[in-house]
């Protein structure tokens, strides 16, 4: 019996199970939360602007790299054109928000796990009950409503500079040429892909921060559980990121 | 706040009862018909070895934990029974004092002092520093307003979580080993400030510690806990003069006695002369 309750699947479901009540209780608290806007805003710092260099100098990397490939690619075709398009697409539909959410894991997720699993092994979590304060409605939701809206404006930063790191390579070093790149990235991308960019990045945003604060408030209150927890949010929320990615650019192909 | 209070309060009323109550975590018992009373407008001490329960009862009284059989009760009323609104209802004529202050990390000390008054009171500003700096200046850290957390010895962290406590003028005031890892100096500042909440503003305290010294310089009542139960109890000046065994070797710090100075192990001969054992 203790062999099935312990197997891998039904702790996975059991895990899955506990982290969507835990986001019904962070909902159900979010109204009064708004009620205190300093604190998100705080968070949306946190989580946002700390994480902007990082995300910038990622973001120009991956679009040099996209160029560097791209020209590649389509040289040995004759159609070198064609860098834009692959650097459009690539960094808006998957790219951008997909390396944004990793990046957005390792940065804030773990910050906030450990910041989170360490106000509760400094007995501050207990500390407010014992203030009649709940602690999800002050540390928790600010913490994840930051970073549900720090993410998206994360991917939005991280995608545009990739794009221009693309068009760096593409049309600056490799001379292609730049009418020809820009016409033909307008003419092969539409609104459904920008829109398959910004809904993932909502999603993984909310994936993210839910995982981080849940390890966070769940962690065992000790130096281990702390580190532990932090592990755990990068690996959870980086597979969950992936799955999802894959799911929602299914679901996107099948919407087109 | 004492208007809350349905009944009109008299001093020596009992304000927490723990009647019979039996709590084990994992199998292991800790307590096992523990009976405790703790009286309005005195300052009632529960001492015992590590690992006694101390810290676990705490939780029981506060609602953090509930008994597995008898009753908690406080101000009258079934802690267990209570709904969610109603602990909390609880917990608002409380303050408690954790053993490292439990301040917040991320506010300095003047906003953590303000932290419970933002979170249930919409008072203005001016008010909000008028409270805060009244109760700064009681504990002797006015002049500290602007340090952050990590800025603060532990004695002057604990005395900053002590003004938080009491800044919403709390009827019971918990205690949590607030003597532990002070020097003599801090460890005299917090004792005085422990007697002077009691006598000023007639707050009922509970003390948990193992400092026989010091609490027998603050407390009316004391509580020995040992093995899960109440070993003894009266005033400090009669646990010393008891006859117990229990009480003796607490009181006098000895190394063996019923608390036994080896954990229970295997035969010491068989096991140094067992090469074949790990």
């Amino acid at each position: 019996m203790n062999a099935v309750a312990d197997s891998l699947p039904v702790m996975a479901l059991r895990r899955i199970g506990s982290m969507s009540l835990f986001l019904v209780q962070i909902l159900a608290r979010t109204g009064p939360a708004l009620l205190r806007p300093a604190l998100i805003v705080r968070q949306i710092y946190n989580a946002g602007a700390r994480s902007l260099v990082i995300i910038m100098l990622s973001g120009m990397f991956v679009g040099m790299v996209l160029g560097l490939l791209g020209f590649d690619v389509f040289q040995r075709f004759g159609s070198e054109d064609y860098v834009g398009v692959l650097a459009a697409l690539g960094n808006l539909k998957v790219l951008g928000p997909v390396l944004t959410a990793l990046l957005f894991a390792g940065r804030a997720g773990t910050s906030l796990t450990s910041e989170i699993g360490l106000m509760k092994s400094t007995e501050q979590l207990t500390a407010m009950q014992m203030m009649a304060v709940d602690p999800v409605r002050y540390v928790v939701v600010p913490r994840f409503l930051g970073g549900c809206i720090a993410m998206p404006l994360l991917s939005a930063t991280f995608t545009l500079i990739a794009l221009y790191g693309a068009q760096l390579i593409g049309v600056q070093q490799m001379g292609v040429d730049a009418g020809a790149y820009w016409s033909q990235t307008q003419n092969a991308v539409d609104l459904h892909d920008v829109w398959e960019g910004v809904v993932k990045s909502l999603v993984f945003g909310i994936a993210v921060s839910l995982v981080a604060v849940y390890e966070g408030y769940h962690a065992e209150s000790t130096p281990e559980g702390v580190g532990l927890a932090t592990t755990r949010t990068v690996v959870t929320s980086s597979v969950l990121v992936l799955l999802l990615n894959y799911l929602l650019t299914a679901a996107f192909l099948t919407t087109k | 706040m004492s208007s809350v209070n349905p009944t009109p309060a008299r001093a020596g009323d009992a304000v927490i009862e723990v009647r019979d109550v039996r709590y084990t975590i994992g199998g292991r018992v800790i307590f096992d018909g523990l009976d405790i009373t703790a009286r309005r407008g005195r300052i009632t001490a529960f001492m015992g070895p590590s690992g006694t329960g101390k810290t676990t009862l705490l939780r029981l009284i506060t609602g953090q934990s509930y008994a597995e059989r008898g009753n908690v009760k406080v101000f009258g009323e079934e802690v267990s029974k209570m709904s969610t609104n109603e602990l909390f209802d609880l917990r608002r004529r409380m303050g408690m004092l954790f053993q490292n202050g439990a301040l917040l990390t991320d506010l300095d000390v003047y906003e953590n002092v303000a932290f419970p008054v933002r979170a249930h009171t919409r008072l203005p500003e001016p008010l909000v520093r008028q409270l805060v700096l009244t109760k700064l200046h009681a504990v002797g850290l006015r002049g500290a307003a602007r340090l952050m957390p990590s800025e603060l010895s532990g004695g002057m962290a604990r005395r900053v979580a002590l003004a938080r406590a009491i800044v919403m003028d709390p009827e019971i005031l918990i205690y949590d080993e607030p003597f532990v890892g002070l020097d003599p100096i801090s460890m005299g500042v917090i004792c005085r400030l422990i007697k002077q909440m009691n006598e000023a503003l007639g707050i009922t305290s509970i003390v948990v510690s193992h400092d026989v010294q010091e609490l027998a310089s603050i407390a009316h009542d004391s509580f020995l806990l040992s093995g899960g139960r109440v070993v003894a109890s009266g005033t400090p000046e009669e646990l010393n003069r008891s006859e117990v065994p229990e009480v003796r070797q607490f009181m006098g710090g000895l190394a063996d006695g019923p608390v036994a100075f080896h954990y229970p192990a295997a035969d010491y001969r068989a096991e140094l002369l067992d090469e074949a054992a790990p």
